[in-house]
């Protein structure tokens, strides 16, 4: 078996994008993070707490959500699909502590709140539950590589011990999913009221199920469409159907929570919030949320991850009108991303995706085993033209 | 004994001894300041003619950046001051984002960052009751070093004797939660170029009535996994043994 290497459009962009994160990186420890970046004292946190640490870990939400659903409510039809969503979540947090380490600037120091504890901090809380969470992750994924090996003994342990490392990651997943909202709610007059709650905690973890849902779709999906893997269709379309319930459920609190607080006037004031609040809530919200609920839309692969791909949009949106578009019409400060921070976060989501490949490609990810042939299809030909 | 400043705005004079005595104490550069930044803790603001304000670390009796720091590096001390310890520091940047008063500062420009702010002079001076650089060399006892509690009745006094000269509003008394420096005001607050929304409730207790409902949830959320496991896993044994008897 031998491949030859070619330069496609992805592969060029990978390396365009390793050359300039290299850049990055460079400048960023030796010259601190304002050579790299359009943060300051008015606005702390950018496009990276937001992007990379709030989205990243709500999009690996799907590891704890389905796998809740094969191992506690052992729902066996979905087992399937539970190893590349652990691999999925996975490499989703092994991205964030690595945007971390860009992100925190005396990253040294990241094992520190082991040792010292100060429970009144969320950001305290979070950390011991990342780095927590991270270990329960690789343990999951470590049957994998067993597997692979042929450590069978060792395997057999390993999936005895499953449901608790399920349960400890449920648990943990609940506890930072939330506390990520939980970091805003000590700043209510710097927020925006369309996005500060008393119960952001609440509509963080909320919103997480119905994206880790929707992101499993997404990247069953893509895996489809890069490697050539046959879809779980029924699978997806379960899923799709529990993402519709569970989006419902959010959307209902997240509208009856502005009620409560009398926020809801602003949504309809014609300003840069409320149209921000429109595209996050109707257009990335309550759109997919009816074309998950039409049968037809889940029966036609295509449309099914248009849904799915637009709830995820939908969420990577909140969380940046949390951290960014309501920071900034609450504090009156201007802030857009420089060039490097948007590469920094590209190229890592880019490694990510890298890794997910060289998985497929040597370990036992699908239930097909490791891939051998890489056979990238056509959705819109197949699922639109041949109708 | 916790110690604080009183800054009464109708003494200040825009001198600028208080900034330099300050870059002397922490061994900074010397240098007029335009705003608060990593190389200058304090700052002697020209509003308009004869309004001179100065803006430093309020040193919160309950400090917001001290409640959300995951290593606890910025710590309220038992003398009154806030401060800062680098060694254990994450360079999270919460503080910054948390401060209601927008106080802390970051070397952006170092790869070794530090977070910046007044330290009420806490090495030198103020852990062993001395007054600050800033206080000493002020020239009209505009900034005053003192207890606390013995500002808080000064400031009270002064308002009600001159209120005509005075706000009535004494800054610092109830803003998040009552600081350790207190500002008497001789325009309001707005126009002083202060920060205007500070929630009057201390802000760690907002966050706190989340966090102290952990110990509750986790352990019924925990009962609750392990329940359904139980119970999903003996519904399925009990459905295959069904089936078998079907047979």
């Amino acid at each position: 078996m031998k491949s030859k290497f070619r330069f496609t459009f992805w592969n060029t962009f990978f390396i365009i994008m390793m050359l300039l994160f290299a850049v990055a990186l460079f400048r960023r420890y030796f010259f601190g993070l304002g050579a790299i970046s359009n943060l300051n004292d008015e606005m702390p946190w950018g496009l990276w707490i937001g992007f990379d640490l709030l989205c990243g870990v709500a999009l690996a939400a799907g590891g704890f959500t389905v796998t809740g659903v094969v191992h506690i409510f052992h729902l066996e039809e979905f087992k399937p699909i539970v190893r590349s969503t652990v691999l999925t979540a996975f490499l989703g947090y092994l991205m964030v502590i690595f945007a971390l380490l860009i992100d925190v600037g005396r990253p040294w120091n990241l094992w520190r709140p082991f040792f010292y504890w100060n429970e009144h901090s969320v950001m305290w809380e979070v950390g011991l539950c990342v780095a927590t969470y991270t270990t329960v992750l690789f343990l999951e994924f470590l049957p994998l590589v067993l597997e692979r090996l042929g450590f069978k003994k060792i395997l057999h342990f390993s999936n005895w011990l499953t449901p608790a490392f399920v349960i400890a990651g449920i648990l943990l997943s609940t506890l930072h999913q939330s506390s990520l909202g939980t970091l805003y709610i000590i700043a209510p007059e710097k927020l925006h009221p369309l996005w500060y709650s008393p119960v952001l905690p609440i509509l963080f973890f909320c919103s997480a199920i119905p994206l880790g849902l929707a992101m499993t779709n997404v990247e069953s999906f893509l895996s489809f469409r890069a490697f050539g893997k046959e879809l779980e269709n029924e699978i997806l379309q379960k899923l799709g159907k529990a993402c519709a319930v569970m989006l419902l459920l959010y959307l209902t609190v997240r509208i009856e929570d502005l009620i409560y607080t009398k926020s809801i006037k602003y949504a309809f004031q014609l300003n840069f919030a409320s149209i921000m609040f429109f595209f996050e809530v109707f257009v990335f919200g309550i759109v997919p949320l009816f074309m998950l609920f039409k049968e037809k839309v889940r029966k036609n692969p295509l449309l099914l991850f248009i849904a799915n791909f637009l709830v995820v949009l939908g969420t990577i949106l909140n969380r940046m009108n949390v951290s960014t578009t309501a920071f900034q019409i609450g504090t009156g400060v201007k802030y857009f991303p420089h060039f490097y921070e948007i590469v920094v976060s590209i190229s890592i989501v880019s490694i990510g995706f890298f890794l997910f490949y060289l998985a497929v490609r040597f370990l036992p990810v699908f239930p097909e085993g490791p891939l051998k042939e890489i056979n990238p299809r056509n959705p819109i030909e197949e699922f639109i033209l041949k109708k | 004994m916790s110690y604080g400043l009183l800054f009464d705005q109708t003494l200040c004079i825009g001198c600028g001894a208080c900034e330099l005595a300050c870059q002397k104490e922490h061994n900074q550069k010397p240098h007029k300041p335009k705003l608060l930044d990593e190389e200058s803790l304090t700052y002697v603001e020209k509003i308009n003619g004869d309004l001179y304000q100065r803006h430093l670390c309020m040193h919160c009796i309950e400090p917001t950046c001290a409640s959300v720091c995951p290593v606890s590096a910025l710590k309220k001390t038992k003398e009154g001051a806030v401060i800062y310890n680098s060694t254990i520091c994450l360079g999270c940047r919460y503080c910054i984002m948390a401060c209601p008063f927008h106080i802390p500062k970051y070397e952006w420009h170092s790869p070794f960052p530090k977070v910046k702010k007044c330290d009420l002079c806490y090495e030198t001076r103020s852990s062993k009751g001395e007054e600050t650089a800033c206080a000493s060399v002020c020239p009209t006892g505009a900034t005053i070093f003192g207890n606390r509690d013995e500002l808080f009745k000064i400031a009270k006094s002064k308002i009600e004797k001159n209120p005509d000269k005075y706000q009535k509003l004494l800054y610092g008394e109830k803003e998040a939660g009552g600081t350790s420096v207190l500002i008497l005001l001789k325009k309001p607050v707005k126009d002083s170029n202060l920060i205007e929304n500070v929630p009057e409730d201390s802000l760690p207790k907002l966050t706190w009535r989340v966090l102290e409902k952990i110990p509750v949830i986790i352990p019924a959320w925990g009962v609750f996994l392990g329940g359904m496991y139980w119970l999903t896993k003996r519904k399925n044994e009990i459905a295959k043994e069904e089936s078998e008897d079907e047979k």
